[in-house]
């Protein structure tokens, strides 16, 4: 008996693909973008010259580095129905995946924007620059390149950490396979389609690192 | 008599234990160039810099045409940046956008800063860019520059606010030697046409040529001052004449 059950393979391949383009991949961009968001309002909190700000935005990051996805994930959709805030797990998941994504991803911005030279903030406010206009028309297209390298690998995290949604009923890869493993007990087959699926995605994103970096590195210095 | 255009009195700031500015008045009249000279440490960029406040001085009042300030009330951000909005200024480094065109560089104040229209700002742009002889580089990057072509991009830039006061802070000291000349010659030529420039600078040959008073700062205070032909050439002080000795033969 072969331990690959190729017939298998192939009848699965579009049902997980599905669960691939319907649950893993919006889950992941939507959860990005928030989480960028998210991430741009702490690192400019974490830089704020009042302390009480920068201390808010210190403890949001210890905690959510300092707890599991897992669990965060589990207190969205299992723990608030105990405040009386019941919520579905599709915007469960999103929540969990956002507020975790916007924790790691703020290191990765605070840091980028401490990397744009002193000299640059200066030129601005020569120039007339107020502290928004400054952040955006001068520091942040800056930052972007900087950060790019750490962001995709929040982004590649986030991929694979969306099969932890699979927990709360949340229909996509990961559960797919579970889904079709289970009357048929191929789960190594099943399991082996997915992590195939998984990686070409993080095959794919990588590429685009590659050259969003190239792009974005054009007017810098060799 | 008429006012001095910008007029600092008093100017005193420490970094740390560090008293850097120990009482430092500035008087520029409108259309002359003044030139800040000295050694390292001796407090003339932070002068420059105290113009615009980059540099925040504890005590003393800085005015330039009719906006006041003074540094001990604390000032907040708008008052300072009021104060700002009369200058321009000229980085030893340059400081050009590196993600932005020469064109869009030139343009990053009047247009994000100012709100006029791109339109008119980018044609005021070309004009001065032809002005420093750059008018063929509008939309190349910082990054293909000489040095001495970013540096007078950088005085395009500056320019291009319509500042009444230019302040350059040792606008060729990161020049190769035969880029100096280039940058130094834009500037002469803008000394002409009656802008009114405050020069921090070891070129004491531009100092010579194109000041009408020459500052010499030592330890956080104005050692001596006058027309170049006096203080270069005949300085009164001691340390005037230690400083420029130095100059002439640094073995």
């Amino acid at each position: 008996m072969s331990a690959i059950d190729w017939d298998l393979v192939r009848s699965s391949l579009g049902p997980l693909l599905d669960g691939l383009l319907r649950g893993t991949l919006p889950l992941t961009a939507v959860s990005f973008v928030l989480g960028l968001a998210l991430a741009l309002v702490l690192a400019l909190m974490r830089l704020s010259g009042r302390r009480l700000v920068s201390a808010v935005a210190r403890a949001y990051v210890s905690i959510i580095r300092g707890t599991p996805l897992l669990l965060q994930l589990f207190i969205v959709f299992f723990g608030l129905p105990s405040l009386g805030i019941t919520l579905d797990p599709w915007p469960s998941a999103i929540i969990a995946l956002s507020l975790n994504v916007g924790g790691y991803a703020s290191e990765a911005v605070r840091g980028a924007i401490l990397a744009v030279p002193r000299g640059q903030f200066e030129a601005a406010m020569t120039v007339g620059m107020g502290r928004t206009t400054t952040l955006r028309r001068v520091v942040l297209p800056q930052a972007a390149r900087i950060a790019v390298p750490p962001l995709s690998n929040t982004l590649i995290s986030l991929v694979k950490d969306t099969s932890l949604v699979s927990t709360i009923l949340v229909t996509e890869l990961l559960r797919k396979a579970q889904e079709i493993a289970s009357p048929t007990f191929e789960f190594f087959t099943l399991y082996g389609v997915a992590a195939v699926y998984y990686w070409v995605v993080c095959l794919v994103l990588s590429f685009g690192q590659t050259r969003l970096e190239t792009r974005l590195s054009r007017h810098v210095a060799a | 008599m008429t006012a001095p255009l910008l007029e600092a009195r008093g100017l005193v700031k420490s970094f740390g234990a560090n008293r850097v500015l120990r009482g430092v008045d500035v008087a520029v009249p409108s259309g002359s160039v003044t030139c800040l000279i000295g050694p390292s440490g001796s407090g003339k960029t932070t002068v420059l810099r105290s113009l615009n406040g980059l540099e925040t001085p504890e005590v003393g009042t800085v005015r330039i045409g009719d906006v006041e300030l003074d540094w001990a009330t604390g000032p907040d951000a708008r008052a300072v940046s009021r104060l700002r909005g009369q200058s321009g200024m000229v980085f030893q480094a340059h400081n050009l956008f590196p993600h932005l065109s020469v064109l869009d560089n030139v343009t990053a104040g009047p247009v994000f800063a100012q709100g006029r229209p791109r339109a008119e700002a980018q044609e005021e742009a070309r004009a001065l860019l032809a002005r420093v002889g750059l008018a063929d580089k509008a939309d190349d990057y910082p990054v293909q520059l000489s040095g001495g072509q970013q540096q007078r991009v950088g005085i395009a830039r500056a320019l291009a606010t319509r500042p009444q006061v230019v302040l350059f802070d040792e606008p060729t000291s990161a020049l190769d030697p035969e880029l100096v000349g280039e940058v130094l010659r834009v500037m002469q030529s803008l000394a002409a046409e009656g802008w009114t420039m405050v020069v921090v600078t070891h070129e004491m040959r531009f100092a010579r040529q194109v000041a009408d008073q020459v500052l010499f700062l030592d330890g956080g205070v104005v050692v001596e001052q006058g027309p170049p032909a006096e203080v270069l050439v005949e300085p009164r002080e001691p340390r005037t004449r230690q400083f420029l000795q130095r100059l002439l033969e640094p073995l």
